[in-house]
């Protein structure tokens, strides 16, 4: 489902949504597509309409204006939707008397499933040895593990995950990192919200950052890295003065970072490596700079129109988006 | 599970959400014990006192209740009858001449044996008759046919206690004589009337099957009690007395093959073959017949020909044993407005509608679901309840009044068909205003609370009759198995267990209050962001 020959709709499609709730704005012209194979986050402060959409995508929400489409398909006129998309909105939506077990097997037999598969969610979940335990009972992070479980029961091609690192202890939050990679991997889109862009690291392929019920990037990971990485190169050497000539004639700006460190912007390490070795000139280490994602976050954030006057007015610009929620809200 | 277009996987899954919730469970189960258990309480609670029944053992005193006709049919049968024996075909013509009564407004008897019609007031009551009387002998609850006059509803032709065909509508009085006739061929008797004698008018046909080929005919006379019931909040209070009617009869004729004299009652003879005490200062005292002018009589009577009907005191109506129903009733609206509050409360409803989103499908799932399942603890509940209660009723020595099979069949299967529309009810309500305990509230307030206030006798009857027509506690109608007999005048009010309409009709009332809810519902569920 990765490539067909003739263009496939996209997984998902988020067409110019908007939706007030009374003088608020939720939702202000949100648009993005969801490609299958990949793990795309869903960034964005709390309050910049991530749920929203979401809850529009799934039908429960209607838009003032614009449309979700899951294959081409809106929400509503799916007849078995846990079989085309999987959702996980709110893991505490349980009834507490009723065992996890039951809960997975009333909305199995919803979609005209059987205990059966019942039982394969569950051992993908980790969940197998408490799952005849009331849902009331369950921590934080067995609720999310249940969630995604019922999430896949209809093995949809496509997931949809709000927040589902929230309450997670770093074991739990490295399993579902692990989890989504190996859903993208058998090609599957995966839509996955959160207002930290560091538990996104190393799991995510695309980016959606919004804010203010907009989208305000839609870009690769890789890409966007490159982006803030710019081509920084990080030279360790004793010949501080012959390095700072040869890569400087060769179109790099040097500046000194420490007695024998160097940043070189401008050049590739390839070319920084090229251009040393041409002059003679020995170092000790070379590396290229990688920008964190959170950086990278920073960077785009900063530059943004919508995040811009929210800093300001909170007078510290490298703060996190979660510091603009009162603005956003 | 299979369906029209998915619709069964959505009634399987609500199934499943239902019974995966222990408290519902428990509590759809302690609906059916409520209906059985508060139905025990009223006979557990009963007493028969055996005071003087000359020493004998408590035992053998039981609550004798009313006699029967055939059919089981609790009825009256108590008149001064002036009989012959008529074999055959044939018929009787009389004239009746003169019609009046006598009664005790202030509710006692007569006064003494010496006049026992002292301190009684001059006076018809709407069902006195008077009239001529083909019966299958003088055994109480036989077989029978009539022509006759009546206090305030005219001429009419009655047979078989139930039955009652109104003629004209005028009062007989001695400036105003009518002539009655009956004919019998086979088993089909026919009733004229007429001003003259002359030219006759037919009021209608009675098939009595199995008449015997002799039968009893003559001239009759009875009188039912007066009555006058009093309504106020707080409850009533009825007033009540015997009462006299006495008929004058003359051109007495009988065609066919008659055999033997005119047995006349001697006035007092049915006091005296009571025995009872004080029998000689009841108004038996003063019933009987003497002949009058040209083979005529004046035949003085009290008591009715008429169905009997259950009043409070005289014994246990069948559908007593269903009075727990609103206990379960109050179980099964908290069980079905929870299932769809608390998806509501722990935003599971998004995770429902997630998987349904064609809504109205989701909601109508939830209704089958729910009114399946009340339907099934009703008809398990109201199927023990009526025996177990009737049991216990009997055990009790109490009279427990007859209701034929269809009839008990009737308010069993009605019994489950309330509990289910309660449910459907309570969903919807639920669904329109999200909150458990308001959604409780508003439907117990609407079906329990005027069932409650309706026959509790603490609301004058215009007022219990009205909540018991236009709110959902019409519904109860449909465990009522009295009959409320036009030819019988007693107080017909919700708290003696009659209520305004049809047992059907009373249903349907909370049909449509359980339909515009759940069209409410249907609307908001789709309008509504989840």
């Amino acid at each position: 489902m990765t490539t067909g020959t003739t263009d496939p709709p996209p997984a998902i499609a988020v067409q110019a949504l908007r939706k007030r709730f009374g003088a608020t704005a939720a939702l202000d012209g949100m648009s993005f597509d969801v490609a299958a194979g990949k793990v795309t986050g869903f960034v964005g402060p709390n309050g910049a309409g991530k749920s929203t959409t979401m809850r529009v995508i799934l039908g429960l929400d209607t838009p003032d204006e614009g449309r979700a489409l899951i294959g081409g398909v809106p929400y509503s006129k799916l007849r078995r939707p846990l079989g085309h998309i999987g959702a996980l909105l709110d893991a505490a939506a349980l009834q507490p008397g009723r065992s996890a077990r039951n809960h997975l097997l009333w909305l199995a037999h919803s979609q005209g499933l059987g205990a059966k598969r019942v039982d394969e969610v569950v051992a993908a979940s980790g969940l197998a040895s408490a799952i005849k335990r009331k849902a009331g009972g369950y921590s934080l992070g067995m609720r999310q593990r249940l969630g995604i479980a019922a999430a896949m029961l209809g093995d949809p091609p496509v997931v949809m995950l709000d927040e589902p690192f929230n309450g997670l202890d770093p074991e739990g939050i490295f399993w579902i990192r692990g989890y989504l990679k190996a859903l993208a991997a058998e090609g599957r889109a995966v839509l996955v919200s959160s207002h930290l862009m560091s538990e996104l690291e190393g799991c995510a392929d695309h980016l959606v950052v919004v804010g203010r019920g907009r989208v305000i990037a839609d870009t690769g990971v890789a890409e966007l890295i490159a982006r803030s990485s710019g081509g920084r190169v990080v030279l360790r050497t004793g010949a501080r003065a012959e390095a700072t000539t040869a890569l400087a004639e060769a179109g790099g700006t040097v500046a000194v970072t420490g007695p024998d460190t160097l940043t070189v912007d401008g050049l590739s390490s390839e070319a920084a490596v090229r251009i040393l070795n041409a002059n003679g000139v020995p170092f000790a280490e070379l590396s290229a700079h990688r920008a964190s994602l959170e950086e990278a976050y920073m960077d785009l954030t900063r530059d943004s129109v919508e995040f811009r006057a929210a800093t300001t007015q909170t007078s510290t610009p490298t703060s996190t988006p979660t510091s603009t929620s009162g603005e956003v809200a | 599970m299979s369906g029209r277009d998915g619709f069964g996987r959505l009634v399987h899954a609500e199934w499943t959400k239902l019974r995966t919730v222990r408290g519902w469970v428990i509590g759809l189960v302690v609906a059916a014990f409520l209906t059985v258990g508060f139905g025990m309480l009223g006979p557990m609670g009963s007493q028969i006192a055996c005071d003087h029944v000359n020493d004998a053992p408590t035992h053998s005193c039981h609550m004798s209740g009313p006699p029967k006709d055939a059919t089981g049919q609790e009825v009256d049968d108590q008149s001064t009858f002036v009989h012959r024996t008529l074999t055959g075909d044939g018929s009787i013509t009389a004239r009746l001449t003169a019609f009046d009564g006598l009664y005790s407004p202030d509710g006692g008897g007569p006064a003494d044996a010496t006049s026992p019609t002292a301190g009684m007031t001059s006076g018809l009551q709407p069902w006195s008759k008077a009239g001529i009387l083909v019966k299958d002998g003088t055994a109480t609850g036989s077989a029978y046919a009539a022509v006759l006059a009546t206090g305030t509803h005219g001429v009419r032709m009655q047979y078989d206690y139930t039955h009652d065909t109104a003629g004209p509508n005028v009062a007989v009085t001695s400036g105003a004589p009518r002539w009655l006739r009956l004919t019998r061929a086979g088993d089909t008797l026919t009733g004229y009337e007429s001003a003259d004698g002359a030219t006759w008018t037919e009021i209608g046909t009675a098939d009595l099957a199995n008449l015997p080929q002799s039968v009893q005919v003559g001239v009759f006379a009875t009188s039912p009690d007066f009555a006058v019931v009093k309504s106020s909040f707080g409850g009533s209070s009825t007033n009540t007395g015997p009462s006299l009617a006495t008929g004058t009869f003359d051109q007495i004729a009988v065609t066919g093959q008659t055999a033997g004299d005119w047995t006349v009652p001697a006035i007092g003879s049915a006091a005296a073959a009571d025995g009872g005490p004080g029998a000689l200062q009841g108004p038996e005292a003063v019933a009987g017949a003497v002949p009058s002018g040209t083979g005529g009589f004046t035949v003085t009577g009290t008591g009715d020909i008429a169905p009997s009907a259950p009043g409070e005191g005289a014994g246990k109506t069948p559908e007593s044993s269903l009075a727990g129903t609103f206990g379960g009733l109050i179980a099964v609206i908290v069980v079905a407005a929870l299932t769809m509050t608390s998806e509501y409360r722990r935003g599971l409803i998004r995770t429902s509608l997630a998987a349904s989103p064609r809504r109205g499908r989701l909601l109508a799932a939830k209704a089958v679901v729910l009114g399946g399942v009340s339907f099934v603890v009703g008809l398990v509940a109201a199927a023990i309840a009526v025996p177990a209660v009737t049991a216990v009723e009997h055990s009790k020595r109490l009279y427990v009044y007859y209701a034929s099979t269809q009839t008990e069949i009737r308010m069993v299967v009605g019994t489950a068909a309330l509990l289910a529309v309660s449910a459907v009810f309570a969903l919807a309500v639920a669904t329109i205003v999200r909150r458990g305990a308001a959604a409780v509230a508003a439907v117990i307030v609407a079906i329990i609370l005027p069932y409650i206030l309706a026959v509790a006798s603490v609301l004058p009857a215009g007022a219990a009759q009205w909540l018991a027509r236009v709110t959902p506690a019409a519904a109860f109608a449909v465990q009522q198995t009295v009959t409320a007999w036009p030819q019988v005048s007693a107080s017909y009010t919700p708290t003696n267990g009659y209520f305004p309409l049809s047992p059907w009709a009373g249903l349907g009332v909370l049909c449509l209050y359980a339909a515009v809810a759940y069209a409410v519902a249907h609307r908001l569920l789709h309008r509504r962001d989840a």
